[in-house]
């Protein structure tokens, strides 16, 4: 990367460092990411250029990632849908996966990006994606509707306090704070 | 209109996380701070109508203010004190509850609360405003940078409302909480191998991460061990014996010993030496290394003398094991506790497997497509034999009684089976160490290798146990019909039991043969005073050896096999190897495998005080050699650990191997007539009676007082107040536990409370 033009300012890496639960470092390694990721000539203004979401899915990082189509639109600011990504988009991204956040604001994002619909709450539909994300999308590698069907039940079992059917945001955050391996899985090393 | 309102009874019910969570009218009612964003925010996602209805439904207000206060008081009963309707509460299903409940309870809080608590939605007083955003700074909300930097914004400007004092406790605290967060980045950096680990973590998941965290901790505490060892007993004896800095050491002729005990004349070779003598006298600590300060008998030294200052080495020397000992287990403890909790609050919880499998499921620290396809393989197999499980339970429970009888019958024979192959293995060892020790004088110098093969016999067979009793073990428990994740559990503890166990049979069969006495003179030494004239050395040298054997055996797994057989894979197309594949990385084994090493230098430290810096610089090297195989020549286990889980397991079997160390060291020092011929305790009758030998030197005020805290007249009553602590201890633990369960009970009827809520809002919309 040429010049100064394309450094950090330092306000705002002290304001991103305030913002953000990333360190120093974690935040300039993110800029230096992001930037690989926009065309040359829009490398000198890199806080105001905005990433497709194609660019976005090349990282190595997210390219393994079942969610990541999900965790591109739940990060995106972008008006028009077109789940494209801002660098403060990316900077919050790494933030939530990041070590030192809290598991409230992990557990909102997981939710987030677990509800495919976007009505607040998981649904039968959503976890039945869900797992299938999870299985790996190939036909041979899906559970059988008989699985599926006792699965989902299983799941609504534990977590459905109020027996609506659904799992809604007081109910999913309720289990994961009990559950033993998300603060571990829920991250991801720049 | 009916939808909107719906709506915000959702969330609503969201709030008591998400104190900020935008969309809540809620805001509104209870502080007046946020309402310069917050306010307006609402009204333009709302709209203005509805706002206009909002204020028309008293009712409703009444509602959505009982409803944050039902779930304010079960998730954040101190810093949120409630304000909520009296009369409309009243009507809960839970307050009922709960008034029942705390009707003694909670006067404190009532009392705190004040008038202000229960007589209203009035806005709470500035303390209290502006306490709230303090306790969450704008990055802990989940909202995009944006909206938080406005949120900030916001904050600051109230800070200019706040007495001088409060703000410079703000900006004091802010910059304090900066100057932490630069000292902890800086100390990142110090950390060994953060960048390796990070990058394992990032290519195959949590549960491998987990294996090299622990080897890292494992390093450390070595490395810690030697220190320790080396500055309080290393150093002084070199330091003396070479007499640096005016200092002296005295060797009082040990008193009242039969003069037969003092012979001890190490084969140090002298003149000309062949290069295969030292290469062996370097493999089995014989020799040249015999009276080096490797071992035990170097440290012949009774005190030494800095100038006029005594150190008292013998006394430095048990204590400093005694430190290391309580160091280890405190270390470990530390380290398990967190693990150790969450499995006793979440052990007997069934109920969540399903969704910690589904919700945290997906690591999503895999950047390896080949990992994240072997993940997804795993999860579904998982996935799968849990419902498999669940079908054999039901399966189980419909059994006959002769299909009962059957297994039952089958599972004892497959058991003595096991018993049989455990014992003879104890055998084996058992064999191999007396074969070992009366030829290994035997064979003349001449016949290197043979010597040097019967000097590793021990090491050698107890390998060859390891390897092959898991193997049977892994075979025999596919006869036995358990459930898959009770197989695997079942198998991990035959393998750990065989590995322990295993060096306990060696120092059983070593001890047996040092307390052998048959002739008067040899009584009088209390110990085996012609093959052992210094028998702690040996037991040393065991212990150094089998150090040796293991990591040679892990290098030369990894060079020889791992290495030609993936070379076969790649370039071999041929059926057969491709169906064999490369080795798989199991995280148990491997973990065992080192866990096997550290109970060895937990014993040996005694006997051999520099052992811990082998350690330390074998398992630095196994790191490498570990990472290497990982990323270039096996493959990770198809069905990996979970983080949580491994974690917990590899220090529960770490402190098993630290408590199974205990048994020997405890013995050796407090049991067995230390050697007259050697070492600092030459002059005392056990290691342990150096201990007493100090008290009588001390003053005699301090003296009753040390003697009357070992006598039984302290004894009995700290027993029994340890007896009543841990009760307590174990009554607490049943109230939480009960506590838990009301906690569940009440979580219930919040979701009842919610229902009735919904159902109230819906009637309050009919009849307007």
């Amino acid at each position: 990367m040429g010049g100064s033009a394309s450094m950090l300012p330092r306000e705002a890496l002290s304001e991103y460092q305030e913002l953000t639960f990333l360190s120093k470092q974690e935040i300039l390694l993110a800029y230096k990411r992001f930037s690989a990721l926009l065309p040359k000539e829009e490398r000198v203004n890199v806080c105001s250029a905005r990433v497709p979401k194609s660019q976005i899915l090349t990282l190595p990082e997210l390219r393994a990632n079942p969610f990541q189509h999900r965790i591109c639109h739940v990060f995106s600011t972008s008006e028009d849908g077109d789940d494209s990504m801002s660098f403060e988009d990316f900077l919050d991204m790494l933030s939530v996966f990041s070590d030192s956040a809290t598991s409230d604001i992990k557990s909102h994002y997981a939710f987030r990006i677990f509800d495919f619909d976007d009505d607040g709450t998981l649904d039968r539909k959503d976890l039945e994606k869900l797992v299938n994300c999870l299985t790996g999308q190939g036909e041979e590698s899906r559970l059988s509707n008989m699985e599926m069907e006792q699965l989902i039940q299983n799941i609504l079992e534990e977590s459905d306090i109020d027996k609506d059917g659904t799992i809604n945001l007081s109910e999913f955050q309720h289990v994961i704070s009990r559950s033993p391996d998300f603060a571990s899985s829920f991250k991801i090393i720049l | 209109m009916r939808n909107i309102l719906k709506n915000l009874v959702i969330n609503i019910s969201t709030i008591h996380h998400t104190q900020l969570t935008p969309r809540v009218t809620l805001r509104c009612l209870h502080c007046g701070l946020c309402r310069c964003i917050r306010c307006s925010e609402q009204a333009t996602e709302v709209g203005p109508a509805i706002q206009q209805d909002w204020n028309k439904y008293q009712s409703l207000q009444e509602v959505v203010t009982g409803l944050a206060w039902t779930f304010n008081k079960l998730w954040l009963p101190e810093d949120f004190p409630a304000a909520a309707p009296a009369g409309f509460l009243q009507q809960l299903p839970s307050y009922q509850s709960a008034l029942r409940r705390r009707a003694g309870g909670s006067q404190r809080r009532a009392g705190a609360q004040g008038s202000a608590g229960l007589s209203g939605g009035e806005p709470r007083g500035p303390e209290q405003q502006g306490r709230e955003p303090e306790a969450r700074p704008a990055r802990e909300q989940p909202l995009s940078i944006a909206e938080k930097r406005r949120l900030r914004d916001c904050q600051q400007a109230d800070i200019k409302h706040l007495s001088g004092w409060q703000q410079w406790k703000r900006t004091s605290s802010k910059s304090l909480r900066k100057v932490l967060n630069e000292a902890k980045e800086l100390s990142s950096h110090l950390e060994l191998w953060r960048h390796d680990i990070h990058s394992i973590e990032g290519k195959f998941g949590t549960g491998i991460q987990s294996y090299f965290s622990f080897l890292r901790f494992l390093v450390l505490l070595n490395f810690i061990i030697f220190i320790l060892m080396f500055s309080f007993v290393t150093l002084p004896s070199i330091i003396s014996k070479y007499g640096i800095f005016n200092s002296t050491i005295a060797k009082i002729p040990p008193k009242n010993t039969e003069p037969h005990c003092t012979v001890y004349k190490p084969s140090s070779n002298e003149g000309l030496v062949y290069f295969y003598t030292y290469l062996k006298d370097l493999l089995s600590g014989t020799g040249f290394l015999e009276v080096t300060s490797l071992f035990y008998g170097y440290y012949t030294i009774d005190a030494a003398w800095f100038s006029v200052l005594n150190y008292n080495l013998p006394l430095a020397y048990l204590l400093t094991t005694f430190a290391y000992l309580a160091l280890s287990l405190i270390w470990i403890i530390k380290r398990s506790v967190d693990g150790f909790k969450q499995n006793l609050v979440h052990g007997e919880d069934q109920f969540q497997s399903y969704c910690n499998k589904i919700f945290a499921g997906w690591d999503f620290c895999i950047t390896d497509p080949n990992a994240a396809q072997l993940k997804h393989h795993s999860l579904l197999c998982e996935l799968q034999a849990d419902l498999e499980e669940e079908r054999l339970k039901q399966k189980i429970a419909d059994r006959t009684m002769k299909e009962k009888l059957r297994i039952y019958s089958l599972r004892i024979c497959i058991n003595i089976i096991v018993i049989a192959v455990l014992s003879g293995c104890f055998y084996s060892i058992f064999r191999a160490t007396v074969f070992s020790r009366e030829n290994s004088s035997d064979v003349s110098n001449t016949d290197f290798q043979a010597n040097l093969l019967v000097q590793y016999l021990p090491s050698i067979v107890i390998t060859l146990a390891n390897f092959i009793a898991p193997q049977i073990f892994s075979f025999l428990i596919t006869f036995e019909d358990y459930s898959p994740a009770f197989e695997i559990r079942l198998t991990l503890m035959r393998c750990v039991f065989v590995r322990l166990a295993n060096i306990g049979v060696l120092l059983f069969s070593l001890w047996s043969h040092i307390s052998d006495c048959a002739t008067d003179e040899c009584k009088a030494c209390g110990y085996n005073y012609e093959l052992y004239p210094c028998w702690e050395s040996e037991v040393g040298q065991e212990m150094y050896k089998l150090t040796i054997f293991d990591f040679i055996i892990i290098l030369s797994v990894t060079l020889f096999l791992d290495f030609p057989r993936k070379l076969l894979v790649t370039h071999c197309p041929c059926k057969p190897v491709q169906w064999c594949g490369l080795r798989v990385f199991g995280i148990s084994d491997n973990v065992l495998e080192i866990i096997y090493g550290q109970t060895i230098c937990w014993i040996g430290t005694f006997f051999s005080p520099l052992l811990p810096a082998i350690a330390t610089i074998k398992y630095f090297i196994i790191f490498y050699i570990k990472k290497i195989s990982l990323m270039h020549t096996c493959k990770p286990a198809a069905r990996p650990l979970r983080a949580s889980s491994s974690n917990f397991f590899f220090l529960v079997v770490l402190l098993i191997g630290l408590v199974l160390a205990f048994i020997p060291l405890g013995i050796s020092i407090a049991y067995i007539s230390s050697s007259k011929a050697c070492g600092p305790f030459r002059s005392f009758n056990t290691s342990w009676a150096v201990v007493p030998d100090t008290v009588s030197g001390f003053p005699a005020g301090l003296q009753q007082v040390l003697n009357g805290i070992a006598s039984e007249a302290f004894a009995v009553p700290f027993f029994m107040v340890i007896c009543l602590v841990m009760f307590y201890f174990i009554a607490l633990a049943r109230a939480h536990k009960r506590v838990v369960e009301q906690l569940r009970e009440q979580l219930v009827l919040e979701s009842r409370d919610k229902l009735f809520l919904i159902r109230k809002i819906t009637e309050a919309q009919r009849h307007p």
